[in-house]
């Protein structure tokens, strides 16, 4: 691991990377919205509406995976201080906090046909709200320090205790009864969707992901370009 | 086709949803290459303005008697980048 601490190495892996994640991303989206609104069939009881489903599950995965790789990346900063883990949650917040928005926005147009409601105060709903307020107050907290490495260590604690609550809407639907659907893809045997809407879900899912690692690949080099423009003034400084 | 778009009675759900996602995606990435060539052009600007220094060492290096007066840089401290 420490071997892509490294930025110049890591920048040399990522400009590897970054045509290939681009390119699947592209394929991936492509496929996955013409599958979603074009070949997939209506589903029985929902009707048409059930196309929301193709956007709102996987934004909501990437929502908790995002978080999930950001709270490893703040152990592993706050325990060996690796300088591009901080970067990594830094960059990555933005994205995590965009699905997450997704995930709430698409659901609410979902629940409005279908339960009869665009908001339920249940345990689903009111803990991703929750992952929605840490992903806006790990980026305030981090930005709201003048020294940066105090940012990201307050914000690498923020993320760490925030963890708690990824099981909590993991399981929500299984521990208590809502208006909320239990899960229906990742479950102890087959998957409870057919394979004509198991499909697109999965290509959009790649999509996604995909999607994830370009964008965060890309902010990653950004953030590693201010770090030097910092160092550059820095020296300027002590040398005028 | 317009039965199409009117997605079984739900467009005014279907068709908003997509459009949410879509937003996201787009602006998200266009704030990130935005970002991106603007710190890029910075970084560029400030080793520009620093690129004498990198000149001078360039030359002869057994002739310090006027660089070095010249300069508050030695070559050992341009040299850390």
């Amino acid at each position: 691991m420490n071997r892509f601490a490294n930025p110049t190495r890591f920048l040399r892996v990522a400009s590897a990377v970054l045509p290939w994640s681009a390119g699947i991303t592209a394929l991936t989206l492509t496929a996955g919205f013409v599958l979603a609104l074009l070949v997939s069939p209506p589903d029985y009881q929902q009707g048409e509406a059930v196309r929301i489903m193709y956007v709102h599950v996987p934004a909501a995965w990437m929502s908790m995976f995002v978080y999930g790789n950001m709270a490893i990346a703040a152990a592993v900063g706050l325990v060996w201080k690796h300088p591009l883990a901080d970067l990594f949650s830094k960059a990555a917040a933005p994205i995590g906090a965009g699905f997450t928005a997704v995930c709430l926005i698409t659901g609410s147009m979902w629940g409005a046909p279908m339960w009869g409601t665009w908001w339920v105060w249940d345990a689903r709903l009111t803990s991703v709200l929750i992952l929605f307020f840490l992903y806006l107050g790990y980026i305030a907290l981090v930005n709201a320090f003048d020294d940066e490495n105090r940012g990201t260590a307050a914000g690498n604690v923020l993320l760490l205790v925030g963890a708690v609550n990824i099981p909590i809407i993991k399981f929500s639907v299984d521990w208590w009864n809502t208006l909320h659907q239990p899960s229906s893809v990742s479950r102890l045997g087959a998957p409870a969707v057919d394979g004509s809407m198991l499909l697109p879900l999965l290509v959009m899912v790649i999509g996604f992901t995909a999607y994830f690692i370009t964008v965060v690949l890309l902010r990653l080099r950004s953030e590693i370009l201010q770090r030097k423009i910092q160092s550059i003034r820095f020296t300027e400084q002590t040398h005028s | 086709m317009s039965e199409y778009f009117a997605m079984g009675g739900y467009a005014a759900y279907v068709w908003p949803a997509y459009a949410v996602t879509l937003v996201m995606l787009v602006a998200t990435l266009a704030a990130t290459l935005l970002g991106l060539r603007r710190r890029e052009a910075m970084v560029k600007a400030l080793e520009a303005a620093r690129a004498p220094r990198g000149a001078r060492r360039a030359s002869p290096a057994n002739e310090p008697t006027l660089s070095t007066a010249a300069t508050a840089a030695t070559p050992a401290e341009s040299g850390a980048q």
